[in-house]
């Protein structure tokens, strides 16, 4: 399967993706820049976390206008697979492949620690390996991860069975102590209506090898290795 | 301007002394330009010069057969095998963070990474040493949040891991916060670059971000002390933007790989000038630049200005002459500025052009080498005699030592500084693999075995009561830090925090800690590679604790073999190493309960302090051990209590039972050297015990890991019990607690 990782100039989880990709799955891996627009035939599109364009405006509110992201739209249309993380799930808010947005965490501070997140569907191609209801031990690191819709998207996103992760205990039951950032309905992460489009908060790429904690994470990316061929 | 006449009182407001004048009007010839005046200033200021320092710093160890670039370079640069080189540094930004918090630290941030890429490394992760006065004051407690933000605004957003570092608060840094970073790289080997610039005719390029008004003089506000006017000195404080910044690692590793870059460095303090004389005097050649072709953020900036600024996120570099295209394009492509100001010269002159006509003209060397030195008088501090005659007999056992356990596991020097790492993004780059908490960072280097051990370690109040061995812990800690996280040290950085050198008794005690970090380096082989020196560290007179603050490197075989402090399972052993003594002066837990801020501290011996490192190196090595924690700050109590608290099982806890014939608060609060607690199987316990007669290191099996129950029990009496939960309560929320 072939990666592709697109590079903003201030993507700073990029290398991460791709050492995941390259290295921890062994799968073919490639950069894709922000100023072209080929993704070079990439089977999976990963928006990496980071600072996009320095996003002192608003997260990811300027990377929506680069010539690769007309690309990532087109490609999401098709039924390509889109991954966002942290910064990615910002951008793709943004450029409205997600609904919603993002506000900044409800204590106004970054967070950076390992959280658990409940597998809330099993749908998806990013979500296959995962049992519904699995728990998963992957951290986060952000200051803007507040998801925030109106009633009547968050009721569209569950009749839909777009929500995909949630932040829980341990235990997998939903509190707000186990919630960082203050995220409506404990939202760690959404996909389109087709399924073919993940937002997420949470860092898989950091939980992909035992060393660094956890290898949770790695069930994403293997769910899309397991999962049917998706589009180009 | 340029024609303003040099009066005294300018030469004054320059921070330059008379006799400095007369040398500079010597040296050049003439009278200065009122450009050349303020170069000088910035340059001869002790920030830059190390005037007052020089001198003693000569008597530190910096060679060493890792070591493949010492102080003098931007930063340290050491072997760590298989082609890789670590490059690392620590540097001080405690004037501009008083000033302006968040802003001064993040910049401190960006000046020290930017000394790291510079040489060629990818960043891969730093460190924060910071300290400030007591949270009670609402001061501190906004200082504490603007510095803290201001780190995490920079390091997560250029994305770098912010991965360990300490924090304590004292009343001398009431007014005087330290913010010390360090940063660590790695480089291929033969890829090292230098700020070193060659080759007559070779063109000179500035890349980076534009110039503008901001930071002039930063560098002589770090060179003075305080007083109730210096928040009028906020200009000159720079403002950071780590997005330039993570423009400029990105552009200047891909220039790198060119091979048509000759020589960089960094515009940090001083900017354009330092750069630019630096660069000459190093290659033994010339720099000749012409302002007109500075990009610049404003319209009609003087010479002066421009070459004051310390606008941040900006390079100087010489490159290949007919290469320079190839350099420009890699910078457009990344969206930054990048022109040729000019080129090698063969006097070794820094020559500067704004119109066609002469600005500045200076021999490198009178700004670099031939900077002033001082020897400033010393004098041993008269207080030093009473402050360490502490009488034990005198002092009383406070009524409930559990109580007195409770208060320090909620002390601010002592508490979990999870209300900070959590703001910094430690992980990062993904290669994390000890989090913070533990007795060092490690980060793994992919692709290999081995993993680099780094660790910050400084403790102002032994150093105030002992200047000479309170150096010498700061360095055996560090040690003994590294090697209980499974590494071997390799080598050190430090940054020296003092008041003012122009007080005598200031300058003894920088004298006794520099020969206290040259004899304990010495002994431990690990040579100083760089580091920073920042005097000048008081207001209103009122002076901090001497504060150096130890960097130290190493590198762990196999990063498998890496070792946490955090106890494993219930039921396992745990061992005490080296001896307990009677030694409670300059405890954190004599002044915290008893309000003494008094000595002797501990005693250390450097041969046992090696005996013990070598001992649990060997017990490491050999797999032997579950955690392995040092002994420090709060004592054996204190260090059960992390072993605790460290592990993801909120259950996890410990019962001993301890049998010594001293006094109870020293048993469980001194802070004996040369000390660790370890856990480890039961099967293992004989072997551990072995090795540690080998090394001639006491050893004592304490008591066991448990569930649930703490309890510390002493000479048939219990000292200590209570539910592991609600302590470690007590120690996980404190600091929230109080800045909430």
């Amino acid at each position: 399967m072939k990666f592709g990782i697109v590079v903003f100039p201030g993507s700073n989880c990029d290398h991460d993706a791709y050492h995941v990709a390259k290295h921890v799955l062994g799968e073919e891996a490639v950069f894709l820049w922000h100023k072209d627009e080929s993704l070079q035939g990439c089977d999976v599109v990963i928006l990496p976390g980071g600072f996009s364009y320095g996003d002192y405006l608003r997260t990811g509110a300027i990377a929506r206008f680069s010539p690769i992201m007309k690309s990532v739209g087109r490609f999401a249309a098709d039924g390509g697979r889109v991954i966002g993380i942290c910064n990615g799930f910002q951008i793709l808010l943004e450029a409205g492949l997600l609904p919603g947005a993002m506000l900044k965490n409800e204590r106004l501070k970054f967070v950076c620690r390992h959280v658990h997140l409940r597998v809330e569907t099993c749908r998806t191609p990013f979500t296959g390996l995962c049992a519904p209801g699995e728990v998963l031990s992957i951290p986060v690191a952000h200051h803007d991860g507040n998801y925030f819709a109106d009633a009547a998207t968050l009721a569209e996103l569950k009749a839909h069975d777009q929500i995909v992760f949630r932040y829980c205990t341990e235990a997998g039951l939903l509190r707000a102590e186990a919630n960082p950032n203050g995220s409506a309905e404990h939202i760690a992460g959404i996909c389109n209506r087709a399924g073919n489009v993940l937002g997420m908060m949470p860092h898989p790429e950091r939980a992909a090898e035992a060393m660094l904690g956890s290898a949770d994470g790695l069930k994403i990316f293997q769910s899309l290795l397991a999962a049917p061929a998706g589009a180009r | 301007m340029e024609e303003q006449p040099i009066t005294p009182a300018l030469v004054e407001e320059h921070n330059l002394t008379a006799a400095e004048y007369e040398r500079i009007v010597a040296t050049l010839g003439r009278t200065p330009t009122l450009t050349e005046l303020g170069i000088f200033s910035v340059m001869w200021s002790e920030h830059c010069s190390y005037k007052s320092s020089r001198v003693h710093l000569r008597r530190l160890p910096t060679r060493g057969p890792c070591v493949i670039q010492g102080p003098g370079e931007n930063a340290g640069v050491v072997d760590i095998g298989e082609g890789e080189a670590a490059v690392f540094k620590i540097e001080s930004h405690n004037h501009p963070s008083f000033i302006e918090p968040y802003q001064g630290a993040a910049t401190g941030v960006g000046g020290i990474i930017r000394d790291i890429f510079t040489m060629g490394a990818r960043p891969i992760a730093c460190l924060d040493s910071l300290r400030f006065g007591p949270l009670l004051d609402a001061k501190n407690r906004f200082l504490l949040d603007g510095v803290v933000a201001g780190i995490a605004g920079y390091g997560n957003c250029i994305g770098i891991p912010t991965v360990g570092g300490e924090v304590y608060f004292d009343d001398s840094y009431s007014l005087n916060p330290l913010v010390n970073v360090l940063c660590l790289g790695v480089a291929r080997r033969d890829q090292i670059f230098y700020g070193k610039a060659s080759g007559v005719g070779n063109p000179v390029i500035y890349v980076g971000a534009r110039t503008g008004r901001d930071g002039i003089h930063g560098a002589t506000m770090a060179s003075a002390e305080f007083d109730e006017t210096s928040q009028e000195r906020r200009p000159t404080v720079q403002v950071g933007d780590p997005f330039q910044e993570k423009l400029l690692l990105e552009a200047c590793l891909e220039a790198f790989k060119t091979g048509a870059v000759l020589g960089i460095q960094d515009m940090g303090a001083a900017g354009l000038t330092c750069s630019t004389c630096e660069m000459g005097a190093r290659g033994g050649v010339g720099v000749r630049i012409e302002l007109d072709r500075v990009p610049q953020r404003e319209e009609g900036m003087t010479p002066y200005e421009i070459m004051l600024s310390e606008s941040q996120e900006r390079m100087l570099m010489t490159v290949a002459a007919g290469r320079e295209g190839e350099i420009l394009e890699i910078f457009r492509k990344w969206d930054l500025e990048a022109a040729v100001i000019g080129e090698v010269i063969a006097d070794g002159v820094m020559h500067v052009e704004q119109g066609g006509r002469v600005v500045a003209r200076i021999p490198n060397t009178a700004l670099t080498d031939d900077a002033p030195v001082y020897e400033r008088p010393l004098r041993r501090p008269a207080y030093l005699d009473k402050v360490n005659a502490l009488n034990l007999d005198r002092l009383a056992l406070p009524g409930g030592l559990f109580r007195a356990f409770k208060d320090m596991l909620a002390a601010a020097n002592l508490c979990s500084r999870r209300w900070i790492y959590r703001q910094y993004d430690h992980m990062v780059r993904t290669n994390t693999a000890l989090l913070p908490g533990a007795d060092a960072a490690v980060l793994r280097l992919k692709g290999r075995r081995a993993a680099l051990a780094v660790t910050t370690d400084g403790n102002g109040r032994y150093t105030w009561l002992d200047p000479r061995r309170g150096a010498m812990i700061a360095v055996a800690e560090a040690c003994r830090n590294l090697v209980c996280a499974g590494a071997r040290p390799l080598a050190a950085t430090n940054c020296l925090n003092f008041p003012s050198p122009e007080d005598p008794e200031v300058m003894w005690t920088f004298a006794e800690v520099i020969d206290g970090i040259a004899e304990a380096c010495a002994a431990f082989g690990t040579p100083i590679t760089g580091g920073n020196v920042s005097f000048y560290n008081e207001t209103l007179g009122k002076q901090i604790m001497p504060t150096p603050v130890i960097g130290m490197l190493g590198v762990i075989d196999d990063v498998e073999r890496r070792m946490d402090i955090a106890f494993k399972e219930p039921g396992h052993a745990v061992l005490l190493l080296g001896e307990t003594l009677e030694e409670l002066g300059g405890t954190e837990y004599l002044e915290l309960v008893h309000g003494l801020k008094q000595g002797p501290i501990p005693r250390l011996d450097l041969q046992r302090e090696a005996n013990l490192q070598g001992a649990v190196r060997e017990m490491i090595g050999a797999g032997l051990l579950a955690s392995c924690h040092d002994v420090s700050e709060g004592g054996l109590a204190m260090a059960l209590a992390d072993c605790c608290f460290a592990s993801p099982d909120p259950t996890m806890a410990v019962e001993v039972t301890l049998a010594q014939d001293l006094r109870e608060d020293a048993i469980l609060f001194g802070e004996s050297q040369s000390r660790a607690v370890v856990s480890a199987p039961d099967a293992h316990a004989d072997r551990i015990a072995a090795i540690a007669a080998d090394w001639s290191v006491p050893c004592a099996l304490i008591g066991r890991v448990s569930r649930d129950v703490f309890a510390i029990r002493l000479n048939g009496h219990t000292l200590v019990i209570d539910d592991v939960i609600s302590l470690r309560d007590i120690w996980t929320t404190s600091l929230e607690t109080i800045l909430h």
